[in-house]
């Protein structure tokens, strides 16, 4: 009986307190920004497309949802051809992301992915593609590994000494 | 190898283990199973001991507790040695070595082609090897640009020397090598340029890290683990080396070795590796067409108008005529065959060729000698090679010899006690010196460098090859040979009498059967007593053999059939009858034939004159068997299903023998249907059955995956078309599934779709799969040989042939056909990476002869052969023979003509 008693009580108590839903849309939730929500593709600090089309965040996805082409431009930059997400699968786990060794593809603090049509889910490279860099600024793959692009020539760059004279004979 | 394997007891970690005692320490824990990280070693190359990676520990006897390290590939393996791989301090020492040799690396594994399945990454892995600490600026290099095969990308070096041993030491290379010193080795070109072996394609699989990497691939790049793969045959000559192609969305990207000791090793030749993009070709035959109609694209309704067109077509009131193809499947050309009747089925082959490839198979059933294997001729101490360029008509034979020639060298080096895996000693010891390694031929080979090459018409390179086998049975020379070539024929006969394991080489490509009945002779004389020589005859295409052992007629008779008016239509396989008969001919046989149906997937000029184009798949998109030259019959296995509206050969001929109403052709609906007709048909092919496990196999109640166990996308590939998923393709002829998901492990070695083992996602896993290192796939190799001629010698041979079958005797000049590599074979052509390196067509001429006829080197002659006019510029060159022109077999040169063949020249213009 006073077990039946304290549960009532108990339960009518949370009338007066503090309220943690909120009345959306009117009113949102501030998100971390690690949330993981809607995934984007985003842009080194220069620009240019961050994704090198390396392969490695599809195969990292447990449901399969991520199939891309690489291609390469006139001057040896690799980039997708083509890059589709299909969000009906994805599982927001975040390896994908755990995965991206360019920091191109992030899990952003978007949820709102509603649709009538489950084929709207299916997003290709124009829907994913943002102009900023997102969570990690400043970030550059070109800039760490030694691959050339314009602007930053593979050899004596950076971290490197200019390319070995083949003929020299010093010790 | 020695041929003997003595065995020896080794104590890993205190357990011992039965190894055998003629090989390393690497090999032989790698034989056994253990992971010993290693990168300079390679199963054909031997030990370098360079890269300092395949540490290990050795102790000296049982008490001994502190041992000492030691390279494990360059240590033999000696009964009772005790050795520790997980020993502290050899995992330290590997560690240690693995790091150093990354501190100038790139570290750009995500742009890398190599990346998820480099032995380096895999290495890396292996030793624990996590952390750069190396502070300070890395060295670079400067990369080439080697031509259309292979990428360059210096900076990912390890220095394992693996490259140049290969193309200097194993494939006879002499345009890379190793440069400069100490941390900035160099491997490459003296400077930029195209790599001019023909196998340089094998850079991309020996060397263990991404600086030599697949440059056709880089244009449509996809990860290993992403590729639908499943075992295949090379179609581009009749080799029939075995090949692992790789699919992604629809498209073929790759073309990967697949180890087969007796047939390819570890090797393809660069036709093999990158002639593989006419599958992808824009102009290739995807639709049907009706002429008159256009095109139709391919569902169901269109089925069934081919269908019936078909069987009017056949079963009409004008009989039908079958021309088969030598580069399509036996089972193939089996259906036509069914569909037409045998008496109406002809060789889709010109008639001089058709001739030599009975010949040929006659000679091979004959015996007593061998029909040798790729891995025979690699054995072998003596070599004559009579009227066959083999480096441009079976590549990965000019490899194999290569490797004959080192032959008797190598074992006199192994003989006086160094071991034969130790390769750079090897190497040191044996210098320049080479085996007998005779060749005959029209113009100079390749082969040149390791061989004494004598440059003679084909009626003379008959003659020397008959002097050769008379000196050997020992019977009187016919004394119809210039003093100079006696000596030769005798030299020759000499070698080949001395060594173990002679080999005599010729083919149908030469095309001249005087020839063929020479290397016969020579075969058979060798063949004597306990010796046994072994025969290796060069076929044409990929499946000469195949539709030779099926039997057909002529393809003249065929036409005649059609031009006399008694057959009214002709059902063409995947055959360009241009290229079989003269184009005036060709043009006259069209005009005639009332309907002409081609099955095919390459466009060409019969396609643009044959009234129905029925699309047929590629060897990607189709199973079936091939045989070659070693009379081994192979099935390979479509690697993704055709694209929509095209089938198969077999298949749209079964349905048509159906709709025409064929009983034979009712019970054949699948591929085993047709293997098993065929096996009751011939009892010579009853092998074919064994060749590969039927559709019905089962490992553990699931299929072999063609896709790997991480292959992505698999929920958004079709996704833009649909979002919802559809069942994945069945495959109702064969044991292999479109899919990730079936039996793992390691399937029968004829359906092994990939090489991969956990940990080991590069080439190098192959190891895993062998029967010890360097042999046998575990359960055998793949293929059944289907030849296998009687061991005696018929009595009453003779060593003398018929002479007055030799070709081209009369009036004019003789043309003699020139191959090529890239150019020659009508798929590969269609790549563009081997169209970019087709050379100019030119006309060879000896100075002498164009002295005779007043031609200059450079002008342009017009050739009046077998009723066709040919325009060329002259090349007057020493390194073609007197008394013969060659003309090269490529587009713009002989193709459709039946070379050799005499004829009329003259100077059109002076340059
Ligand atoms: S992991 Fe990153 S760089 Fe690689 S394909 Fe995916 S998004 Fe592009
Ligand atoms: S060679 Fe291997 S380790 Fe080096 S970048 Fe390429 S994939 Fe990575
Ligand atoms: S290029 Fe490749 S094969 Fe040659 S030494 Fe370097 S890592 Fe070894
Ligand atoms: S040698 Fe012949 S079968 Fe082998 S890869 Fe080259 S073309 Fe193909
Ligand atoms: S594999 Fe032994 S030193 Fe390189």
């Amino acid at each position: 009986m006073f077990s039946i008693l304290r549960s009532i009580g108990l339960t009518f108590s949370h009338l007066f307190r503090k309220k943690v839903t909120v009345r959306y849309p009117e009113e949102r939730l501030a998100l971390p920004a690690r949330w993981r929500g809607r995934i984007i593709l985003s842009r080194d600090p220069d620009g240019g497309e961050r994704c090198v089309a390396c392969y490695l965040c599809a195969v990292a996805c447990p449901v399969g949802c991520i199939a891309l082409q690489a291609a390469e431009d006139d001057h040896g930059r690799r980039f997708p051809a083509f890059f589709r997400i299909n969000f009906s699968r994805c599982i927001f786990c975040g390896l994908c992301e755990d995965a991206c060794p360019t920091c191109a593809i992030q899990l952003v603090p978007d949820y709102e992915m509603s649709e009538y049509d489950r084929q709207n889910m299916v997003y290709e490279k124009e829907h994913l593609l943002v102009d900023g860099q997102g969570k990690y600024p400043g970030y550059d793959f070109y800039k760490t590994a030694g691959v050339s692009i314009p602007g930053k020539k593979k050899e004596g760059d950076g971290d490197e000494e200019p390319p070995v004279d083949l003929r020299s004979l010093l010790p | 190898m020695p041929v003997e394997v003595s065995r020896a007891t080794i104590f890993v970690e205190g357990k011992p283990f039965e190894a055998s005692a003629t090989t390393n320490l690497l090999d032989a824990c790698l034989s056994l199973g253990f992971d010993i990280p290693y990168f300079c070693w390679h199963p054909a190359l031997g030990s370098a001991g360079a890269c300092r990676l395949c540490a290990v520990k050795k102790f000296a006897n049982e008490k001994d507790a502190r041992g000492r390290i030691v390279m494990s590939c360059m240590e033999p393996v000696v009964d009772g040695l005790r050795i520790s791989i997980d020993d502290p301090q050899a995992r330290e020492f590997r560690a240690s070595v693995l790091e150093w040799l990354m501190a100038s690396h790139p570290h750009d594994c995500p742009v890398c082609d190599e990346g998820g399945e480099c032995h380096l990454q895999d290495m890396t892995v292996m030793t624990g090897h996590v952390y750069r600490q190396y502070r300070f600026k890395k060295r670079t290099h400067r990369s080439q640009d080697l031509g259309p095969f292979v990428n360059h990308e210096m900076n990912r070096c390890i220095q394992c020397y693996r490259c140049t041993r290969f193309y200097r030491d194993y494939a006879g290379g002499g345009d890379l090598a190793e440069f400069a010193s100490r941390d900035r080795l160099f491997y490459g070109r003296h400077e930029d340029g195209v790599l001019e072996s023909p196998f340089s394609g094998n850079l991309v699989e020996v060397c263990p890290t991404g600086v030599f990497t697949d440059k056709t691939f880089k244009r449509h790049f996809t990860r290993k683990w992403d590729l639908a793969t499943a075992p295949s045959v090379c179609v581009h000559c009749s080799l029939g080396c075995n090949t692992i192609p790789g699919e992604r969305y629809g498209t073929l990207r790759r073309i990967r070795n697949r180890y087969n000791s007796r047939v390819n090793g570890y090797f393809l030749c660069d036709r093999g590796r990158f002639g593989y993009e006419f599958v992808n070709d824009a102009k290739r035959i995807r639709k049907a067409r009706l002429a008159g109609h256009g095109s139709t694209d391919g569902d169901d309704e269109t089925r069934e108008f081919l269908l019936r067109r078909a069987a009017e077509a056949v079963a009409g009131p004008h009989q039908a005529i079958g021309i088969g193809s030598p580069r399509a499947s036996l089972e193939a050309n089996f259906a036509l065959r069914e569909l037409v009747g045998a008496g109406r089925f002809y060789a889709g082959v010109a008639d001089n060729e058709w001739r030599l490839t009975e010949l040929a198979l006659k000679i091979l059933r004959g015996g007593p000698a061998r029909p040798a294997s790729l891995a025979d001729v690699r054995l072998s101490d003596a070599v004559l090679v009579l009227g066959e360029d083999v480096t441009n008509t079976a590549p990965l034979l000019d490899l194999a010899l290569r490797q004959a020639a080192r032959r008797g060298p190598v074992e006199a080096v192994v003989k006086a006690g160094t071991p034969d895996w130790h390769a750079l000693a090897v190497t040191d010891l044996v210098q320049d010196a080479r085996g007998p390694v005779f060749v005959a031929a029209t113009h100079r080979t390749a082969l040149a460098a390791v061989a004494e090459e004598f440059l003679l018409t084909p009626d003379e390179t008959a003659r020397l090859g008959f002097a050769v086998a008379r000196r050997i049975a020992g019977e009187a020379s016919p004394g119809d040979l210039p003093p100079e070539l006696e000596s030769a024929a005798a030299r020759i006969a000499r070698a080949l009498q001395a060594a173990d394991r002679p080999l005599v080489v010729a083919g149908v490509c030469g095309g001249d059967p005087a020839v063929l009945r020479a290397a016969a002779a020579a075969a058979r004389a060798l063949s004597n007593g306990k010796r046994k020589a072994g025969l290796f005859l060069v076929f044409p295409e990929s499946n000469s053999v195949g539709l030779a052992l099926l039997g057909a007629g002529s393809l003249k008779d065929g036409i005649d059939r059609v031009m006399s008016g008694e057959a009214g239509t002709a059902i063409i396989l995947e055959n360009d009858l241009y290229r079989r008969l003269p184009a005036g001919a060709a043009d006259r046989f069209f005009d005639k034939c009332r309907s002409a149906i081609l099955l095919d997937h390459v466009h060409h000029a019969t396609a643009e004159r044959a009234g129905l184009v029925v699309p047929a798949a590629t060897f990607a998109e189709s199973e079936g068997t091939l045989v070659n030259a070693e009379g081994r019959a192979q099935r390979f296995f479509k690697v993704c299903p055709p694209p929509r509206g095209v089938r198969e050969s077999w298949r749209w001929l079964c349905d048509f023998a159906r709709a025409a109403g064929r009983r034979e052709a009712a019970g054949l609906r699948n591929l085993d249907d047709l293997i098993l007709a065929i096996a009751a048909e011939f009892p010579e092919l009853a092998g074919i059955r064994e060749a590969a496990p039927p559709a019905g196999f089962r490992i553990h109640g699931s299929k072999v995956p063609r896709e790997s166990q991480r292959s992505s996308g698999r929920t958004s590939i079709h996704a833009e078309a649909d979002v919802r998923e559809g069942a994945p393709p069945l495959d109702l002829d064969s044991p292999l599934a479109f899919s990730m998901e079936g039996a793992p492990g390691i399937p029968p070695s004829p359906l092994i779709p990939r090489f991969w083992r956990p940990g080991w996602n590069s080439v190098q896993s192959v190891n895993k799969y062998q029967a010890g290192i360097g042999g046998p796939l575990r359960d055998g190799d793949p293929g059944r040989r289907l030849i296998e001629p009687p061991a005696s010698t018929s009595p009453g041979f003779s060593v003398d042939g018929p002479r007055a079958e030799t070709v081209g005797a009369g009036e004019g000049l003789l043309f003699v056909p020139v191959y090529q590599i890239f150019g020659s074979e009508e798929l590969s052509v269609r790549a563009p990476a081997v169209a970019s390196l087709i050379p100019k067509p030119v006309l060879l001429l000896h100075p002498d002869d164009a002295v005779m006829l007043g031609i200059g080197s450079g002008d342009r002659v017009e050739l009046e052969v077998q009723g066709e006019t040919l325009s060329l510029p002259a090349k007057i060159t020493a390194e073609m023979c007197r008394g013969a022109a060659g003309v090269p077999v490529a587009p713009s040169g002989a193709l459709g003509l039946d070379l050799p063949a005499r004829g009329k020249i003259r100077t059109v213009r002076k340059p």
